[in-house]
């Protein structure tokens, strides 16, 4: 059994693997390519199969969104009651948020090339947002490891965890303010022009980045306890070292 | 199928990132645990944390 495991996270890791390979079939078996008919050339249009990438490229998107929406909250309780449980997690939480923050942009940029045409455009602003949402997430985690005390750190690193979920905002409403500077679309959801079975495999790529976040945030806060345990008793042992040597010297 | 690259690049990355943290995370937890007494690794759940600042 690994060290941060319990029976729940052994379970919800069975169901995240059991869930991919779902949506492996999902993603590549049961559904249809993007392909449509122009209407006045009688061409075939469409993104034929790179919109399977939609199905791992969304669920990054939304899944550093939300872990960063944690991180914030986690930032906000520990500025108000200093809570070291809170200051774990929005740690944890920020870590798993850098890596779906860098898979959506590897992920957005690898579609972006047969789409687009490109592999980044600086003039976009969803880019360019969620850019400066990644960098701002790797400031985060380097504030947590600067020198000073807990309570320092703690206080620093909440500051810049509030910023995140600001970032987040813009880069979400990104495509309607900037609606003539972004590449992007905005939202086909709530459209209805997607296909039923397209829309239940983003849905389920959704849910399974989900399942797959809780199991992540889970065990990397169960980390960042052991560590935080570890540090503790390191010192502990170290002042009844030199407390016995004192005594030892006195006598 | 029609690109086939990309396809593999995308889907490739995505899974070696989450898999590669995944396991990065629970061999550091190892490692750790076995420095942390038994009576030291019990998580603390929200309602008993204590205040950063507190020994």
């Amino acid at each position: 059994m690994s060290a941060t495991g319990s029976r729940t996270t052994r379970v919800l890791g069975v169901a995240v693997l059991i869930g991919a390979a779902l949506l492996v079939y999902l993603a590549f078996v049961a559904t249809d390519p993007d392909v449509r008919i122009d209407a006045t050339s009688g061409e075939e249009i469409g993104q034929f199969d790179a919109v399977r990438l939609i199905y791992v490229h969304v669920p990054a998107a939304i899944i550093a969104y939300l872990a960063f929406f944690v991180t914030a909250v986690g930032s906000a309780v520990v500025l108000k009651n200093r809570s070291v449980w809170w200051d774990l997690v929005a740690g944890a939480s920020a870590e798993i948020g850098s890596l779906a923050a860098a898979l959506a942009l590897i992920t957005g940029s690898i579609w972006g090339r047969p789409i687009w045409n490109t592999w980044w455009e600086w003039g976009d602003v969803r880019l360019l947002t969620t850019l400066v949402l990644f960098m701002l997430s790797l400031g985060y985690l380097a504030v947590r490891r600067l020198e000073g005390t807990a309570e320092m750190r703690a206080k620093r690193s909440a500051v810049v965890g509030l910023l995140l979920i600001v970032n987040v905002i813009i880069v979400n409403r990104s495509v309607e303010w900037w609606e003539n500077q972004t590449l992007h679309q905005q939202s086909t959801i709530a459209d209805a022009t997607i296909e039923d079975l397209t829309l239940f495999t983003l849905f389920f790529s959704m849910f399974l980045g989900l399942a797959a976040y809780v199991w992540m945030l889970i065990h990397r806060f169960r980390l960042a306890w052991l560590e935080r345990q570890d540090e503790r008793f390191g010192l502990d042992e170290a002042i009844e070292r030199r407390r016995a040597e004192a005594e030892g010297v006195s006598t | 199928m029609t690109h086939v690259g990309y396809l593999i690049a995308g889907w490739g990355v995505v899974f070696v990132g989450c898999g590669g943290y995944a396991w990065s995370v629970l061999r550091r937890a190892r490692r750790v645990a076995a420095r942390v007494p038994d009576e030291r690794a019990r998580w603390m759940t929200s309602r008993d944390a204590e205040r950063i600042g507190e020994s």
